[in-house]
């Protein structure tokens, strides 16, 4: 894939024509692709943190048996918006972010295909979260039906303000769809000639599909949050069978969505460690098109598994037996793309730089993650495990250590083009070790009282349980501690405090970003290249 | 190289002050329906309907001022072919995100009418919910008589929905011709074909308000139970929708009195043409599954 390197540097000439707006209007206003992808970027940074607070309180209050600190209900609060933020706020908008970064320069475009309403995708969302955070100050306090909301909790039993947090759902999808609108649209539309399908990077291939998810699903959820609040405020009964309805309805709604949600959260994650683990083992990536395809086969069984989700709520056997198997299928095409990362570093000259730890760190540990899904997809032993911290243990391995660890890796291997200087290796060398060795006290004894019934959502606990939850609690405030250096180390890279970075940054990274200056101007490929 | 010079420049617009508009106008509409919504079920008076209000004439002024941008750099020729097909493939995605949100009103009515409602009566292994829970119900399509007691009234499909069935078919067929009329480059057809569209249009939603009104008459309300429910929200959504493309086709009406579009460069027509072969067919899928079955 060499370029014409003339062209590209051709390009850093052109941006003295092309002024650079400052101030607040350069942000508030801005059509550039690199904008808003640090735009997505810091503002789910602050999300993680803030959701993450709610977690430190979760933890506080679960130190010990009993109830200390906050109040029940406020404690359900804590856990509902956790979930709704770290969901929607952190992790969806990461992705979304490095997308909006990365796949214009990976494809070789001048910009996202639609560069306002990108900037539209982006501004509502701080707005909507406003409003999700502001309902928490509300008298009756803010939804504290858990991220699920399922009725009848989110309808007849719901606070007063559900009508603000489906209103802020509605405009979390619209910016979902519109984000994913823009990338489908520029990946299809905007690759530079020579870019065929199957040269194109895997991280834009897994958003590709990750983005056909998202237009598909998001309406969906559109869709069960309007019935929630007609059901809750205009007297239909969709969730309530005394007009005909059924809870369990809302569940296969909810799920229709939910499960190919949890695909959207993992399949650009996917697509990360596989330009990171190339890179750092020095070879190309194993069976790239086998990656491809299993990642479209992913994202076509996600559509027909949702209802592992509700094996103990009510359905028939061969329902139960249909939703069980197909969900086990998923773990093939998964188990393809964990023995491709495998084979790739197998006899790699590897180096072991920190996003190459956080790779290896999720290959293990996501792994650990799919493997606590695998039982959860046996339908008996789920009768068992359903709603314990097992179900929470399995979720935080995929959903932290898989895609909270790779978009800090995929920070810290794109930190150097976006900002053109090295980051801090003494900080990241304890937020890594830090985070590894916490996020796992925090997270593998959740299995152990799971296992021995300890429920997911409850504030307090039977006596049995407190040994494990003290040490759940020290290993979650410790997590949340090693987040501190890792905005440290952002704050210092923004501010280009740091050795220069070379054009290609690390010797074994391929690709058409790695072929601009770092940092990368602020307007790329402004003619395409081609690609050979 | 060669390539490089065929190449017509992508156009990336310099900064906008529209999408921030708009975004504080999501926020004005969220904030103020969600105030709305919680005073009128409390019967509190409030500012939330104010508010609402607020945010839709901003987001109209927004769509508006970002529209006029638009068609202003596409008559001075900015657009190349490439940008038209990313329009293009955004206003398909558009709608297939649209038919998504239909489909989950579809899958409630799918679920409750082959599940939820045969379980309530006692139908697979549910005998004793019946027995017990909801004694003496019988479940039927349409649920005219719900678990809880509610009565309703059938809405028949002769008639008014027949009829706006068959308004809505013809208005596809008239917009085709306006298409082709304007591909042909026979501006009068294209004129007049658009406005019986529009025509068709308006006329599809008085009697969809008239229908409505003659539903409330005969007892078939909203919280009437499923029936009611699936009925107002499936027939609701797409009247908005009916409503949009209805403004779109006469925004686009006035385009062509102006002398916008030509055969082979006429984006904006071809997206509200397309939105508007969206709604009718939702509506025939709407005829078939809610009115007749």
């Amino acid at each position: 894939m060499s370029t014409a390197t003339d062209t590209l540097h051709h390009d850093e000439h052109d941006d003295h024509h092309h002024h650079i707006p400052t101030g607040i209007k350069r942000w508030l206003f801005t059509t550039n692709h690199k904008d808003i992808g640090s735009l997505y970027l810091w503002f789910s940074f602050i999300m993680f943190l803030t959701g993450g607070a709610m977690a430190m309180v979760i933890r506080a209050e679960l130190f010990q048996p009993g109830l200390q600190i906050v109040d029940p209900n406020f404690f359900n609060q804590m856990t509902t918006v956790h979930g709704l933020i770290m969901v929607f706020g952190a992790v969806m908008p990461a992705f979304t972010g490095l997308a909006n970064w990365l796949i214009p320069m990976m494809i070789g475009a001048p910009d996202m295909a639609l560069p306002r309403m990108n900037n539209w995708s982006f501004w509502i969302l701080p707005f909507a979260f406003l409003i999700l955070l502001s309902s928490l100050f509300l008298e009756g306090g803010g939804p504290a039906f858990g991220w699920t909301f399922y009725a009848p909790l989110s309808t007849t039993y719901s606070s007063d303000s559900t009508a603000l947090f489906v209103f802020s759902v509605h405009i979390m999808g619209i910016s979902s769809i519109m984000g994913a609108i823009n990338v489908v649209v520029t990946i299809w539309n905007m690759r530079a000639p020579g870019m065929t399908w199957m040269k194109m990077p895997m991280f834009v291939w897994t958003w590709l599909i990750t983005a056909f998810l998202l237009i598909a699903v998001m309406p969906v959820l559109a869709g069960v949050v309007t019935m929630v609040l007609t059901d809750k405020y205009f007297g239909t009964s969709f969730f309530n069978a005394a007009g005909g309805g059924d809870p369990v309805m809302f569940q296969h709604i909810f799920w229709f969505f939910g499960h190919p949600e949890v695909y959207i959260m993992i399949l650009p994650a996917f697509g990360i460690i596989s330009h990171i683990i190339p890179t750092f083992a020095r070879k190309k990536l194993f069976g790239y098109a086998s990656m491809v395809y299993a990642t479209a086969s992913i994202a076509l069984l996600s559509f027909i598994v949702w209802a592992h989700h509700m094996f103990t709520t009510g359905m028939p056997v061969a329902a139960e037996m249909f939703f069980m198997f197909a969900t086990m299928l998923i773990s093939v095409p998964t188990g393809v793309k964990v023995f491709n990362w495998v084979a790739t570093m197998w006899r790699g000259s590897m180096t072991f730089e920190i996003p190459m730890l956080f790779a290896i760190a999720f290959v293990v540990l996501f792994t650990i993650g799919g493997l606590s899904g695998l039982m959860l997809a046996i339908t008996p032993v789920d009768f068992q495990y359903h709603d314990t911290y097992f179900v929470v243990a399995h979720f935080h391995y995929v959903l932290v250590t898989g895609a909270v660890f790779s978009i800090m890796a995929a920070a810290y291997y794109w930190l150097p083009k976006w900002t053109g200087v090295m980051y801090d290796n003494t900080l990241a060398k304890w937020h890594f070790w830090a985070s590894l060795v916490s996020v796992n006290v925090l997270f593998f004894p959740m299995h152990f009282v799971g296992l021995a019934g300890m429920p997911r959502r409850i504030p307090d606990y039977a006596l049995q349980f407190a040994d494990f939850n003290k040490w759940i609690s020290i290993g979650g405030f410790a997590f949340g501690l090693s987040q501190l250096i890792f905005l440290a180390l952002l704050i210092k890279a923004c501010r280009k405090q740091g050795e220069p970075a070379t054009d290609q940054v690390w010797d074994g990274a391929e690709g058409l970003e790695w072929e601009i200056p770092s940092p990368a101007p602020y307007h790329t490929f402004d003619t395409p290249p081609v690609i050979k | 190289m060669a390539q490089q010079e065929q190449y017509e420049k992508y156009y990336v617009p310099e900064q906008s002050i529209w999408p921030i508009v708009g975004a504080v106008a999501l926020f004005l509409i969220a904030v103020g329906a969600g105030n709305f919504t919680i005073e009128v079920s409390k019967g509190k008076e409030g500012f939330g309907g104010w508010i609402l209000l607020a945010g839709i004439v901003m987001l109209i002024v927004m769509v508006t001022g970002w529209f006029r941008n638009q068609i202003h750099e596409s008559m001075s020729g900015l657009y190349s072919a490439q940008l038209g097909r990313s329009y293009r493939q955004g206003m398909a995605w558009f709608i297939f995100s649209e038919v998504m949100f239909f489909a989950a009103f579809f899958g409630a009515l799918f679920y409750a009418r082959m599940i939820a409602i045969p379980w309530l009566g006692g139908s697979s292994n549910n005998a004793m919910t019946n027995e017990v829970l909801w004694p003496g119900f019988e479940a039927v399509w349409p649920l005219l008589q719900t678990p809880g007691g509610t009565e309703s009234t059938q809405m028949g499909w002769f008639g008014l929905p027949l009829i706006n069935t068959l308004l809505l078919l013809t208005s596809s067929i008239t917009c085709h011709y306006a298409h082709v009329g304007l591909e042909q480059n026979k501006r009068k057809q294209l004129s007049w074909m658009l406005g019986l569209t529009i025509i068709l249009g308006c006329i599809f939603l008085a009697l969809q308000v008239e229908e409505y009104i003659h539903a409330y008459d005969i007892g078939l309300t909203l919280d009437s139970g499923l029936y009611g429910n699936t009925f107002f929200m499936l027939t609701g959504f797409h009247g908005m929708h009916v409503t949009l493309g209805t403004v779109i086709l006469i925004v686009l009406w006035f385009r062509v009195q102006k002398g916008h579009f030509t055969p082979d460069n006429h984006f904006a027509f071809q997206a509200g043409s397309w939105y508007w072969h969206f709604v009718d067919v939702v509506w025939v899928m709407l005829f078939f599954f809610v009115y007749i079955l």
